[in-house]
């Protein structure tokens, strides 16, 4: 007997990753994206790439800058009227 | 942000109090990512410094009245893509950013090339790896030159995928907070950060030495 078949494509499996990692794929696609996996080494290798990958974005240092006049907005942002009451 | 990281509530209380310290750390905490996400609005370094002031004037205006329906930030963001695209508008950029996004959406190319797959009528095969991705080694991505080559990569993608990666990823926000934020719908944010995502990996692949492979 020939094995079940993967349900989806390799080329399908690599356009949901996203939508599966954000936890919004339906139930149905869900459940064919795992056992995709499971099945397949390597779209397994894929995911464990694009998991790295993402890891690696949220551990880029942050950039940062101040405004040339931010003495000044910080006097505007003082001499601001609060509301009449509180 | 200093003594305000993770308590909205207190940032808030301080500003409406009109806190120097806390405006201060607001400004120097977002004062790059709004240049960042004003840019990939514009396209234009002066037209963004302009909105970027706009914004925080109208965050200093705008902050006794902050309901905290969204999100601090994402309230601020909001504020700067209105002015963004106010200034579209007035320089005569008939398309606003969010349906330049949703056309880039629809535009995605595919998440990986489509040499690595066999072809739709081979045989057993039709859509399938032609030789498998490898793992790649755990700490390969902790170097300091693998780190810059992730941020040329970020810097080099299209706008609109740039900006949603810098906000989902960089940053670290929620999907709804960046739709809020930029305009646009769930599943274009998806989109785009998917694409951006997948350029990045490819990128890393090729530095890794796996490219074509």
């Amino acid at each position: 007997m020939t094995p079940p078949p993967l349900q989806i494509t390799c080329k399908e499996f690599a356009e949901l990753v996203t939508a599966h990692e954000d936890g919004v794929l339906p139930e149905r696609d869900r459940i064919r994206f795992e056992s995709h996996s499971e099945r397949c080494p390597g779209c397994r290798a894929y995911l464990q790439q694009f998991r790295l990958t993402i890891g690696a974005l949220r551990s880029l240092p942050r950039e940062t800058a101040e405004p040339d006049n931010l003495d000044e907005l910080t006097r505007t942002f003082r001499d601001s009227e609060p509301p009449a009451q509180s | 942000m200093g003594a305000f990281d993770g308590n909205e509530p207190l940032l808030v209380a301080a500003l409406r109090r009109r806190e120097e310290a806390a405006f201060v750390a607001l400004v120097k905490r977002y004062h790059s990512l709004m240049l960042r996400v004003a840019y990939a609005q514009l396209n234009d370094v002066a037209a963004s410094e302009d909105v970027v002031q706009e914004t925080w004037l109208a965050v200093i205006k705008g902050i006794d009245s902050f309901q905290g329906r969204s999100s601090l930030r994402t309230w601020m963001f909001r504020i700067l893509t209105h002015q963004a695209s106010a200034r579209r508008e007035r320089d005569g950029r008939q398309i606003p950013f969010s349906a330049l996004a949703s056309a880039d959406a629809v535009a995605a190319e595919p998440s990986v090339e489509s040499s690595r797959f066999f072809s739709r009528d081979h045989g057993p095969r039709p859509y399938f790896w032609v030789s498998d991705p490898r793992e790649w080694p755990e700490d390969a991505l902790l170097a300091a030159e693998a780190r810059s080559v992730i941020a040329t990569a970020v810097r080099q993608l299209p706008d609109s995928q740039r900006v949603v990666i810098t906000l989902r990823d960089l940053e670290g926000w929620a999907p709804g907070e960046v739709c809020e934020a930029l305009g646009i719908s769930d599943g274009n944010q998806r989109v785009l950060l998917h694409r951006a995502r997948s350029r990045v990996r490819e990128v890393l692949d090729e530095y890794l030495g796996n490219g074509g492979r």
